[in-house]
């Protein structure tokens, strides 16, 4: 029975095994404690409804209400008594019959807009909402009339054929070196300065 | 021209960054001044129970719709910037003869009573708020907050946290004066 199993890669003995696999036990008891934990903030005991679906309901929605003495937290994580009271306001609209839109209305319109953690779609939101979309489309256009002119400057660094005038004075000059004597037509680019022409 | 125009483009980035983090950083800018979408509004229905042991009645909704402007002050004896703000609630009502209504919140009425025994009693009425509901239904989320109401009731300006000389002679006086008009 304490035969080590062959197919163990290096022969663990079995009562090793046995205490990894009671370590991995109480490790994933203590992550489960730690996940099941962590949902329950600033909700008290004293608040909760008796009506499952309703305090689901309750969780939810405060969970998108800003309490607005801590700002960042929705008052579902936040400890402030004015969170706490809002908290108990929200279920009590929820438990006389409010749609969840009623309840963010009534809210509303007592704090406004900024007691909403997800701001609404309307006129006064709109650069908040499509700001980001603008800026992007602002700079793939930015990006693609660069690679476009890019393109266009390559397109315009090939050669222009030579002008007919062009093309005779080069010929000129061509036939100047052929008879190897190029100070006769520039003296003064070839010679550094010095006047060395026979004309001279 | 097109050409040229691109070069102004990080100026223009930083012009536009630059006016943003220049208001953002204002030290003057309180960023947890929330703006009151109760402005230009009615005030709620409400009707506050007078205070136990202020020696002044109590006020509702109606109280407000008199004709004359109100100054209605949220406070609570244990708010420390209430009491801060006190000495220059007290000249408001003394000196300018401006009506100042209280609403005492999330308070125990003994020590809100006891608190203005001991520092004076500005208030011609004070409603006892103790679960804060009405506060909430005024938008209030924190003491001191303070409303400047028109005669026909409208609340037309809030302040929050408590009132200083500079706001009480820039803003509460001149608006209480142009409203009373």
């Amino acid at each position: 029975m304490t035969e080590p199993q062959r197919n163990e890669p290096g022969s663990i003995p079995r009562k090793v095994i046995a205490a990894l696999r009671h370590r991995v036990r109480q490790m994933t008891v203590v992550f489960l404690c730690l996940f099941l934990v962590a949902p329950a903030l600033a909700v008290e005991p004293d608040e909760v409804l008796d009506d499952p679906v309703l305090e689901a309901r309750a969780r939810e929605l405060s969970a998108e209400i800003r309490c607005l003495v801590c700002q960042n937290e929705s008052i579902d994580s936040s400890n402030a008594p004015l969170a706490k009271d809002l908290r108990i306001i929200v279920r009590e609209r929820l438990v006389g019959g409010d749609s969840n839109q009623e309840v963010l209305d009534y809210l509303v319109a007592r704090y406004g807009d900024f007691v909403l953690l997800r701001p609404p779609m309307k006129p006064a939101t709109y650069f908040l909402w499509f700001g980001p979309l603008a800026i992007l489309l602002l700079g793939t256009l930015g990006v693609g009339t660069y690679f476009v002119s890019l393109k266009r400057r390559a397109a315009s660094d090939t050669p222009v054929p030579l002008s007919a005038e062009e093309q005779q004075r080069l010929n000129e000059l061509l036939a100047d070196t052929t008879t190897e004597n190029p100070s006769v037509n520039n003296p003064q680019t070839h010679n550094g300065g010095r006047s060395e022409s026979p004309n001279s | 021209m097109g050409r040229k125009l691109i070069y102004f483009l990080p100026i223009v980035v930083f012009m536009i960054l630059g006016g943003y983090f220049f208001w953002g950083l204002d030290p003057d800018r309180n960023p947890a001044n929330i703006p009151s979408v109760m402005i230009d509004k009615e005030v709620p229905v409400f009707d506050l129970a007078r205070l136990d042991g202020s020696g002044v009645i109590g006020f509702d909704n109606d109280d407000l719709k008199t004709g004359t402007v109100t100054l209605v002050n949220a406070f609570a004896s244990w708010c420390l910037p209430c009491l801060a703000e006190h000495p220059i609630l007290t000249e408001l009502a003394k000196r300018n003869g401006i009506r100042l209504y209280g609403i005492n919140y999330k308070d125990r009425p003994d020590d809100a009573a006891e608190w203005l025994r001991e520092h004076g009693n500005p208030y011609a009425r004070i409603g006892a708020d103790t679960n804060g509901r009405v506060s909430i239904d005024w938008g209030v989320y924190g003491v001191p907050e303070t409303y400047i109401v028109d005669g026909e009731g409208r609340i037309r300006y809030r302040h929050i946290g408590p009132l200083d000389q500079a706001a009480t002679d820039e803003i509460i006086i001149p608006l209480i004066k142009e409203l009373s008009k």
